[in-house]
């Protein structure tokens, strides 16, 4: 374990990269940069799988979602902690060392909706995937990937427990 | 075991005080620090500016996945706006402090010879306000957190220097701040040094205590459970509250001098705020 | 409160890596105020990447991804100087957007 290092957060050059303004609603408030909104793209609600967010159990979900079941898989990698350290941030790193690749959906089992989170992924977009979740409390989190068609899944327990510190 | 160790800790460090009755804030710096560096062997006095995360491998691991993109970042964004916008009178922020308020945090609290109080940072801010014909921000969190944030980061990495000057209004400060810290209060009877002395780096519920050594140092922070910015005024309120003790007021002299204390015993740590806790 | 998006995009090995942080409140729909009453769900629903106009990554998000999200992807090819378009839509129908250069 290195001591030494004092968290530091990136050089604040490198974060100095952001943005140009933001659009939408906010464009009331900041004026967009020229073109800033149409080279952004813009993101259609209308392709949300609402019904797989609404699933209150693992099969509903990965029913609604895929529409088949998983076969456990050593290929599919998680990482997420053993406790955490506050469940409404739950550092969560996925990835798949399979062939192409189309989606990768993460469940938190006991949370009110079963689907976290899902991605479409690209021909040439890495499965590497971090992100944070919330978890209302203990709950087996699974990753599922689909690939080439099939669906591969691995699992791991996260504990949440309340924090002492108020 | 360790409560024993702890109370002939305690009864070491004050000898200075004792003997003269007058405040040493060198010895106790010396005693305070040399604790923490006796109980935990393994960990450099720099390192104690990471809180609790020299304690947990899982924590350290979760804090530095979080740490990639700072969740504070909006907030020191929004606090350098804050800090170089122009008041209404034409001037900034930048006239009222040395260096135009730039890498100065380090030095915060200070006493001020004038009115003989102890000026935390957030305080300075206010007068700076005042003087300029604005009204005082609240202590605690929001826009004063974020011009905190913004000044600090200017800081990062630079040596806490608190000293003490040899004036009794700022010895007495400084004691009365160091009589708050081991003092029990609330109903659960816990002092400040229940928790962040003698079971620092043990688990409280699912939290692992942070040390009192460093502790100021990555203030103002992000804290998970408050999803936006406290400043260290908002974590002693919380602390309070915790041990079901009526908080102080945050410009309250109590919380003046706690802060002058307990910054003064990390004097020699760098600046690493604004941080990140769960 | 404006919507910001903060972008770092990174190219290096022939692929660049992207990662972001959204300002949203991302409330569950489960939380109470301080007056006890239940905040409404509001999340982000759907949230694209796009790498000079292509998309790179759909990101489809329930309300147990956390407030203010951060997230962190790569793709293959991109170079300094190319355009990493982000954009979200809300269940409220909020939408943001923004740009930034690879470095």
């Amino acid at each position: 374990m290195k001591h030494a290092d004092q968290s530091k957060p990136r050089s604040p050059r490198r974060r100095e990269v952001l943005a140009g303004a933001a659009a939408g609603t906010a464009a009331m408030l900041i004026p967009p940069v020229a073109s800033a909104a149409s080279d952004a793209g813009a993101a259609q609600a209308s392709i949300y799988p609402a019904r797989a967010f609404a699933q209150t159990s693992e099969a509903a979900a990965l029913q609604a979602m895929f529409g088949k079941t998983p076969a456990h898989s050593s290929e599919v990698r998680m990482s997420a902690p053993d406790i955490a350290e506050n469940g409404a941030v739950v550092p969560v790193a996925v990835d798949a060392n399979l062939p192409d690749v189309t989606t990768i959906a993460i469940m938190a089992i006991d949370n009110p909706f079963t689907m976290a989170a899902a991605y479409k992924i690209p021909a040439g977009t890495s499965t590497a995937i971090s992100s944070r979740i919330k978890l209302a409390k203990t709950t087996k989190v699974v990753t599922v990937v689909e690939s080439a068609g099939k669906l591969y899944s691995t699992s791991k327990q996260v504990k949440v427990t309340l924090g002492g510190c108020g | 075991m360790k409560f024993a160790y702890l109370a002939l800790a305690l009864l070491v460090m004050t000898p200075g005080a004792l003997a003269s009755n007058k405040p040493d804030p060198a010895s106790d710096l010396k005693a305070f620090q040399g604790y923490f560096l006796k109980r935990f062997p393994k960990i450099p006095l720099a390192a104690y500016v990471n809180g609790p995360y020299d304690f947990s491998k899982s924590e350290r691991a979760q804090w530095k996945q979080i740490m990639e993109f700072p969740p504070y970042q909006f907030a020191l964004d929004h606090g350098r706006k804050l800090f170089e916008a122009k008041f209404p009178n034409g001037k900034s922020y930048a006239a009222c402090f040395p260096h135009g308020g730039i890498g100065i945090a380090q030095n915060y609290p200070m006493f001020d010879p004038k009115t003989g109080r102890v000026v935390t940072l957030g305080i300075a801010v206010n007068r700076c306000r005042v003087a300029n014909g604005l009204g005082k921000l609240k202590l605690t969190t929001g826009p004063m957190a974020d011009i905190l944030a913004y000044m600090t980061d200017t800081s990062r990495g630079k040596t806490i220097d608190v000293t003490v000057p040899d004036n009794p209004k700022a010895l007495a400060a400084y004691q009365a701040g160091k009589q708050y810290f081991y003092s029990r209060r609330g109903q659960l009877n816990f002092s400040c040094a229940s928790c962040h002395v003698q079971a620092a780096g043990m688990h409280l519920r699912g939290n692992v205590l942070a040390p009192a050594l460093g502790i100021t140092a990555s203030f103002p922070l992000y804290r998970s459970k408050w999803g936006n910015m406290g400043t260290l005024v908002r974590r002693f309120i919380g602390c309070n509250k915790k041990v079901r003790s009526v908080p102080d007021k945050p410009d309250s002299a109590a919380y003046r001098d706690l802060a002058y204390f307990l910054t003064s015993m990390s004097d020699g740590l760098p600046i690493a705020g604004p941080g990140a806790r769960p | 409160m404006a919507h910001q998006i903060l972008v770092h995009a990174m190219a290096a090995g022939g692929s660049t890596t992207v990662e972001a942080l959204v300002k949203h409140p991302m409330d569950s729909g489960f939380v109470k105020d301080k007056a006890g009453k239940l905040i409404p769900p509001h999340y982000i629903e759907v949230i694209e990447f796009t790498h000079n106009g292509k998309v790179v990554l759909t990101g489809f998000w329930g309300p147990a991804v956390s407030k203010n999200p951060f997230i962190k992807f790569a793709f293959k090819g991109g170079k300094s100087g190319d355009s990493i378009g982000v954009s979200w839509v809300d269940n409220k129908g909020e939408t943001a957007s923004t740009t930034a250069k690879i470095m």
